[in-house]
């Protein structure tokens, strides 16, 4: 810096050095243009059309703010024809620097027609880039830090399942003992203010709290994840557990400073929300949908959003109107617009099946998903069963129906067959009879099959992977009365199978297996891996039976003889119950994923009356039983699907005997080693009572004969005296005189 | 295992008692009446009349001469067993909530109400004689012992101590020469229910509304065994001889019974093992709560009176006697 010297003034103020005042006081310029966007991707108009566009422009950005005139500058050039053309892009100037962004989160990625995209971006921002350093100079490489492998469970080496038990307020992840004690693998007291939830393929544990939802797994048990959700209630995961929905019945405010939410102006007052799991990214926010009546109590069927089995898309249905079909991971509307359906009810996808799912695996394109809805009679269309296939949006196939009071869609887990069950109403209205409309959805042109059912139905499940579905009905006058469970209503069970007959043309068609009357059952559990069934009468307030079916068994030789030979076996006789129990209280009855274990509980949520679980093998026999004060929840913790091909599961199938021979020998090990241990343990407390007793008698017996007494008062250990009794009756007197 | 029933009384049991050979069984309910059992057969061998209110307590000598009984009509009776005949009636300002022949059969203990400004006493009578001379209406002792309200009480080894158990859930050791409290311990949570000696007197089994029984050493008050269980406990008994097993049983309170099923008010007689402090087996059979339970002094039989106005006499399968825990 120049001193300024009085004696040595410059002749002329050019010459004066204004370096250090330009220094301080130099503006910066680049605040001035925040309010100014670049929007690129237009089509080239010249000046007629130029009005048009701006007029077009005017209202995409109509949401963000008004744009005065003279705010829209759009440079030109000529072209090699010489017409002064536009550039394709343009600037435009908002009243403030918040507009401006806003423009920039609404409009950029705005579709304007299939070639233009619009790219909204800051003024500044283009000008910050253009600055950038040719050179280019390598970020720092962060280190790799190594996830915990969220699947190590699996590697146990007994092959043990996890379950967690939720009780008072203690969350314990514990293995299955079968017999012994569960052992802990992990716990924590408080661990969810709620309930807790698995992921589908048992990757993560979710625990509830009034911020929100927190994730949980590996060896650790450390917390992967969290999202901020304030007052979350209900949790939905997508299939493959990629995709997150949270649902809270608070609507979302943003706090106007000091925003720390992930949530921004756009997500308030909505309800919905879905995450990515994977990285913990805020996708898209949802509002509820309004009640259908307005003072009408909001009512939440969960989940609001169904994923369709390939995790490409979720829909959720706004009953009587349509079915918004979106897709992930964009999060947009399919073909932005709703698939407008009159009067639709409500809809389920198909599931894949392993074929399918293998298939799209290996080349990475899926099929079209499918689904199933349907819509009750309006005016003079009939009640109507449609499938639909997205995102093509063709209608597969579709299924009229009459006098439908209501209707219930099943699918089968390999989406083979799709179950309608269909109640409807008798002309006086008073009876009710239900069907059951079966599409082979496999087959060509999609048969659909009709089994009558006179009674109605309670209960309906598929046999998971299979040809076989249960039915409980009932004709119990106490069905229809207002009071549900006050009494225990007479039931009957009924087991179908697919009769493939003989020959080639010989028509397929659903059977019955056998039909036990005479139950009070009312819920159906199918294996997951098939073949048995637990069926059980919940929510009863006297009865509490579990029975045990398989469906396969073997019959007695005896019993294959009376097949006549060369008949067709009589699947009736592959039917045996194994076992019938009874768990006092029971409420929640589950198989364990491998199909082995039924665990039944009794939670505190809906009685207190000995609470607690009991774990049964697939026999119907009791294995473990615990009581537990407060106990609350009991979950298998699921497993992926398996990794094994079809013929190394067909395989170790084949050689099960040596396989099994060797896990039986781990189970007598173990077992002994478990009450080698529990011997040890008896034989010392007894030992340190004799020790305790030896020494308490003696000093008793010093200090009584320091007394003067004698031992003999207390110590006649006298033979017990046996006094007998006989005890002669005379039962009758004759006289006779003896000649 | 069949029961054998015995309904001489109309209203709920308050203790059960058997005498030393264990042929008899004496039974005191709120009904008034004390009543004697031959134990083998449930056969009434006769009735001691003359309370006119509720029994809560009774206990026979070890040569089965004399019987006292404490009652709510604020008086405790003496009585001759083989006759029925009422040999000395104490009165009092409250009801006698717990009475006990001391080792030595010359004195007995009692435990009187607090009530209506009247202090709590544990107060010592002697009955030397009392069958052939008439007894003394004046106390040896009488204790105002400090602290909550003492709710069971029983003589110590040799009649050194006097144990008392506490509404507290603690239990203290009280000298019987000079009514001082010597050493204190708190073992329950909640009020105790009952608490009986073993055999030689040198531990106790207490049972408590928390809803655990403990075995406590008399001479240092140290809690030996715990058994804990999902039901608040009225009784428990320790099993002299043939299993090293203790009994306990209660249920829910009286006031909330009407309003379960039995099955859910857990009426059961619970047998643990006394050593290795686990559950061997439960006996059903009340639809009331378990208020007594006493075992034959030979172990072969046990006896427990409930809330519901039965007593329950139990005699032993065979395989009761050779069951062997695997040790």
């Amino acid at each position: 810096m120049a001193r300024f010297d009085l004696n040595n003034l410059p002749e002329h103020e050019e010459d004066i050095d204004f370096s250090d005042i330009e220094e301080r006081y130099q503006l910066s310029f680049e605040e001035g243009f925040d309010n100014i966007v670049v929007v690129d991707n237009l089509p080239l108009v010249d000046d007629t059309k130029q009005e048009k566009l701006i007029q077009f422009l005017r209202k995409i950005f109509k949401n963000v703010g008004e744009i005065r005139d003279n705010h829209f500058t759009m440079p030109k050039a000529q072209n090699e024809k010489g017409k002064l053309m536009s550039k394709g892009f343009m600037f435009i100037e908002f009243e403030t620097a918040e507009q401006a962004s806003l423009a920039v989160k609404l409009i950029d990625g705005f579709k304007m027609d299939k070639s233009h995209t619009l790219a909204v971006n800051r003024f500044t921002d283009v000008e910050k880039y253009s600055t950038v350093e040719e050179q280019f100079h390598a970020p720092a490489e962060e280190e790799f830090i190594e996830k915990e492998h969220l699947k190590s469970w699996l590697a146990d080496e007994l092959g043990r399942d996890q379950m967690v038990i939720y009780r008072h307020n203690d969350v314990q992840v514990l293995w299955n003992m079968q017999k012994e004690q569960p052992q802990i693998a992990h716990s924590k007291p408080n661990w969810t203010e709620t309930y807790i939830q698995w992921s589908p393929l048992g990757s993560y544990l979710t625990t509830f709290h009034t911020q929100g939802v927190a994730l949980w797994g590996g060896e650790s048990w450390k917390k992967i994840v969290r999202f901020f959700h304030p007052d979350v209630k209900l949790i939905d995961y997508s299939p493959n557990e990629r995709y997150l929905v949270t649902w809270s019945n608070k609507p979302i405010v943003v706090p106007e400073e000091n925003n720390e939410t992930p949530f921004g102006p756009e997500d308030e007052g909505n309800q919905i929300v879905i995450w990515d799991v994977k990285s913990g990214a805020l996708l898209r926010t949802f509002p509820s949908l309004a009640p259908p009546a307005a003072g009408a109590r909001p009512t939440v069927s969960w989940p609001v959003f169904k994923w369709s089995p390939s995790e490409r898309y979720f829909a959720r249905v706004t009953p009587g109107s349509q079915i918004s079909v979106y897709e992930a991971p964009s999060m947009g509307l399919l073909n932005k617009k709703s698939i407008k359906i009159d009067g639709v009810v409500d809809f389920e996808w198909a599931p894949l099946s392993a074929a399918e799912k293998e298939a799209a695996a290996k080349t990475g394109r899926a099929k079209d998903d499918l689904l199933a809805y349907w819509t009750p009679e309006v005016d003079n269309q009939p009640a109507r069963v449609t499938l639909l296939s997205v995102p093509g949006q063709t209608i597969i196939r579709t299924k009229n129906l009459f006098n439908v009071s209501d209707c219930k869609l099943h699918w089968q887990n390999q989406g083979d067959f799709l179950c309608v069950k269909v109640d409807r109403v008798t002309k006086n209205k008073k009876q009710t009879s239900s069907n059951l409309e079966i599409f082979r959805v496999r087959e060509k042109d999609i048969p659909v099959e009709v089994v009558e059912v006179k009674e109605s139905i309670l209960a309906f499940a598929w046999e998971p992977k299979g040809e076989r579905f249960a039915v409980i009905t009932t004709s119990d006058p106490n069905f229809t009365s207002a009071t549900p469970g006050s009494t225990t209503l007479k039931t009957s069970a009924s087991f179908y199978y697919l009769d493939k007959g003989k020959g080639k043309d010989t028509l397929q068609s659903f059977k019955v297996i056998k039909t036990l009357t005479g139950k009070s059952c009312n819920t159906i559990f199918w294996s997951p891996k098939g073949r048995n069934v637990v069926l059980a009468t919940l929510r009863s307030q006297t009865v509490w039976d579990l029975e045990f079916y398989d469906l396969d068994f073997e019959p007695l030789e005896s019993a294959a003889a009376k097949v006549p030979t060369g008949g067709e076996k009589d699947p009736a006789a592959y039917l045996q119950l194994l076992a019938s129990g009874e768990h006092y209280g029971v409420t929640d009855i589950e198989w364990d994923p491998s199909g082995r274990f039924v665990a039944t509980s009794a939670s505190v949520w809906r009685h207190t009356m000995e609470n607690g679980y009991q774990i049964w093998d697939f026999k119907g026999q009791m294995l473990y039983k615990e009581s537990l004060e407060k106990f609350k929840q009991l979950v298998w913790r699921p497993r992926p699907k398996t990794l094994l091909s079809k013929e190394q599961i067909k395989n170790i199938r084949k050689n099960l005997r040596e396989y099994s021979s060797r896990f039986e020998e781990m189970d007598r090990s173990a077992s002994s080693q478990v009450s080698s241990a529990e011997r040890t343990r008896r034989r010392e407390l007894l030992e340190e009572w004799a020790n305790w007793r030896k020494r308490v008698e003696a000093d008793l017996a010093s200090d009584r004969a320091a007394l003067g007494q004698q031992l003999a008062a207390n110590t006649d250990d006298e033979e017990a005296e046996e006094v007998d009794e006989w005890i002669e009756e005379v039962i009758d007197e004759k006289e006779e005189i003896v000649a | 295992m069949r029961p054998i029933l015995l309904q001489g009384h109309e209203r709920s049991l308050t203790q059960i008692k058997y005498n030393r050979e264990g042929d008899l069984l004496f039974s005191v309910s709120k009904d008034h009446v004390v009543n004697a059992w031959f134990s083998h057969n449930g056969e009434r061998l006769g009735t001691y009349e003359g309370h006119i209110g509720a029994v809560w307590t009774v206990d026979v000598n070890s040569t089965t001469t004399l019987l006292v009984s404490g009652s709510a009509d604020n008086t405790a009776k003496l009585w001759d067993v083989s006759n029925g005949k009422c040999l000395m009636s104490w009165e009092f300002n409250t009801a006698v909530r717990r009475v006990q022949f001391s080792e030595d059969d010359k004195k007995i203990l009692l435990i009187t109400e607090p009530r209506m400004g009247f202090p709590a006493t544990l107060q010592i009578f002697s009955i030397e004689n009392g069958l052939t001379e008439p007894v003394s209406s004046e106390p040896l002792e009488v204790i105002h012992p400090q602290g909550p309200k003492i709710t069971v009480a029983a003589w110590g080894a040799l009649d050194k101590y006097i144990v008392a158990g506490r509404e507290n859930g603690s239990v203290a050791l009280i000298d019987p020469q000079t009514g001082e409290c010597v050493s204190t311990n708190k073992i329950h949570d909640l009020t105790l229910t009952d608490l009986q000696m073993s055999t030689d007197r040198t531990y106790f089994i207490t049972s408590s509304k928390d809803k655990s029984a403990k075995i406590v050493e008399t001479e240092s008050l140290e809690v030996l065994k715990t058994y804990v269980t999902d039901t608040p406990l009225n009784s428990a008994a320790i099993m002299p001889k043939v299993q090293e097993f203790v009994v306990v049983g209660g249920g829910q309170e009286a006031m909330d019974v009407t309003r379960t099923s039995s099955r859910q008010g857990k009426f059961e007689c619970r047998f643990w093992h006394k050593i290795l402090e686990e559950e061997v087996g439960r006996v059903r059979g009340h639809f009331g709560p378990i208020n007594t339970i006493a075992i034959h002094p030979d172990g072969r039989s046990f006896a427990s009176g409930g809330e519901d106005g039965y007593v329950r006499v139990h005699h032993f399968d065979d395989d009761f006697f050779t069951f062997k825990f695997q040790i």
